[in-house]
């Protein structure tokens, strides 16, 4: 356990905000569970007695009758904002007080850095340059991030939960965002930022980092393994091309079942657009995590293969 | 010899007296006294604050609700704003002397390391509240009708809050952001149709010095062109992006019908009964 080199990477001027957001995002997660799951038993206070339904104020919030529903911006939403700003203005002056920005040497295109790093937010990407090309992991899964994130209010069909925290209301789009926001999208950046070391190799926390460490890893790509060989070109991408339709075609057909049973609600009220691109979604956000076993667990270096690209 | 009037002796007026000047109320057009009157004017007349409604749901003012996240990341800008102006005042974006200004922004210019810590650090920090601001947002469920739009706008001020942190590594032009802009741009390469390495883009003859990556960098290498289009890209474009977008943003809260919530929460009954049907 080199606990120097654990010290080094979390210390870095640059990963402190990584390791700050290590502990804000369980908790705020767990803060709006929270919330979550008492609107929830509220909900289901209110669906087992309907009279009371009609007089509750239906919100967990402290309520008073004569009470009034709204407040004065000035001063009752003001002093909270001036509040705020002069507590993150002190948090600011503090750190910026007690931690220098990093500032390495300067810029020398002749000597590569070792790890070369993007900035922490953007490690995730780079992580994904493992598992994919550039034009796949830098250009068309961040278009896909953007433009599935942008889809979310369109084919989001639940009329539930507008406006209030709910767990039980919202089980399937809440699981769909915690998987790729929490799991995909954070942990790739906690292993980019915690784990790649020197050639972007894997080095558990705790592990030196050996900048002559050479792995003998050898990636073969998918067809190899069904002894079609690089040079039978055709064959080969025809292979690959088969593969890719095929997990698309049981992706899809496998989310259409699992969508039926476990929210059959979304499926009713989907048009056909709107299930198209749930699936579609679904079945590309689902990729990651396939490639990736492949990648680390069975040393598949591509799946598909053409003189032109590669996935 | 008849007494020659005396001139009143000037006297400093009390605050109390100048409230009632000219140009107190001039500048001021209300009182602050507590009346609901005076309370709705301070917000309707002010440029800045009339943002806000004059009145808002009681319970969205409870800091669980929203955690605030919003309003930190447009403070967090403001404060990268004030910062990043101070900074331009002793940076040349031009190589070689941009490392050694930096050096100078540390090491002499008065408060200039203080600065720069703080502009860095407001940076990340606005990063995260973007993020936590777009979960809550998410988790809330505050996308939904008839927000859909919004929630599109918000995704972009996060793509170009995230460009714009991006486009300032580079600007100390130093080993750091040499190699994250290198490794960075190298993807631009490989654009699908439009990068030198991207699938089908030699065979749209796109070359290394005509492809998205040149466009980037003015060049086909990161040097001083790419310096300069980083600085103008971080310092005026996206900035003007962004704040066109916020204006869009913060306008479409309001007439979205302000703050989603917390909203009376839905039960089962409400889907099929008369509520439902109005919807």
């Amino acid at each position: 356990m080199d606990w120097h080199q654990l010290m080094t990477i979390t210390t870095a001027p640059d990963n402190v905000p990584i390791v700050i957001m290590l502990f804000l995002m369980p908790f705020y997660t767990w803060y709006g569970l929270k919330q979550s799951f008492a609107n929830d038993r509220l909900i289901e206070k209110l669906e087992a007695d309907p009279e009371l339904a009609k007089t509750h104020h239906r919100k967990t919030q402290p309520w008073v009758k004569g009470w009034d529903s709204t407040v004065h911006v000035w001063p009752y939403l003001l002093k909270i904002e001036f509040l705020a700003a002069i507590i993150v203005t002190l948090i600011l002056v503090v750190w910026s007080i007690f931690l220098d920005a990093p500032l390495e040497e300067p810029a020398n295109p002749n000597l590569t850095m070792n790890p070369s790093k993007a900035p922490w937010y953007f490690l995730g990407l780079q992580e994904m340059l493992v598992y994919f090309d550039p034009w796949i992991a830098g250009v068309v899964l961040p278009g896909i991030i953007l433009g599935g994130l942008m889809a979310i209010p369109y084919i989001d069909v639940n009329p539930r939960g507008n406006g209030y925290y709910t767990y039980k209301q919202r089980k399937f789009s809440i699981w769909m965002f915690f998987i790729g926001f929490l799991v995909l999208w954070l942990v790739l950046i906690v292993v980019g930022t915690f784990i790649r070391g020197p050639g972007w190799m894997w080095f558990w926390p705790g592990e030196t980092w050996d900048h002559h460490r050479i792995v003998h890893e050898l990636n073969r790509n998918l067809h190899e393994f069904f002894g079609i060989k690089d040079s039978e070109v055709m064959k080969a991408a025809g292979f690959g091309a088969t593969v890719i339709g095929a997990y698309f075609a049981v992706g899809g057909f496998a989310c259409d079942r699992l969508f039926r049973k476990f929210a059959p609600e979304m499926v009713k009220k989907q048009n056909v657009a709107q299930y198209a691109t749930t699936i579609a979604l679904t079945v590309m956000m689902f990729g990651l995590p396939i490639k990736m076993l492949l990648r680390l667990g069975f040393t598949v270096k591509y799946v598909m293969v053409t003189p032109w690209f590669n996935i | 010899m008849a007494e020659t009037p005396t001139k009143p002796k000037f006297k400093l007026p009390s605050v109390a007296e100048l409230k009632e000047g000219q140009i107190w109320k001039s500048i001021f057009r209300h009182k602050l006294d507590e009346t609901p009157r005076n309370r709705s004017l301070a917000v309707l007349s002010n440029v800045f604050l009339h943002l806000h409604p004059a009145k808002i749901n009681r319970d969205a003012v409870r800091y669980n609700y929203t955690w605030g996240m919003g309003g930190i990341t447009f403070y967090l800008f403001l404060v990268l704003t004030i910062t990043g102006v101070l900074l331009m005042f002793y940076y040349h974006p031009s190589k070689g002397q941009a490392y050694r200004d930096i050096m100078y922004i540390m090491h002499d210019v008065p408060f200039g390391n203080f600065t720069r810590n703080m502009h860095r650090w407001a940076a990340h920090s606005m990063i995260i509240t973007t993020w936590l601001h777009m979960f809550r947002v998410f988790l809330t469920g505050s996308y939904k009708p008839p927000r859909e739009f919004n929630w599109n706008i918000g995704v972009l001020l996060l793509l170009f809050t995230m460009l714009l942190s991006f486009t300032g590594y580079l600007l100390p032009d130093d080993q750091l952001g040499f190699w994250a802009v290198t490794v960075g741009t190298n993807m631009a390469r490989a654009t699908p149709v439009l990068g030198s390495e991207g699938p089908f883009g030699p065979q749209m003859g796109i070359t290394a010095f005509n492809d998205v990556r040149f466009a980037l960098l003015g060049g086909s290498i990161v040097d001083a062109n790419a310096l300069l289009r980083a600085y103008i890209w971080h310092c005026v474009a996206i900035p003007i992006i962004a704040s066109v977008l916020m204006i869009v943003h913060f306008w479409r809260i309001r007439k979205d019908g302000a703050i989603s919530g917390p909203a009376p929460v839905m039960i089962e009954q409400d889907l099929s009964g008369p509520v439902a049907k109005k919807a």
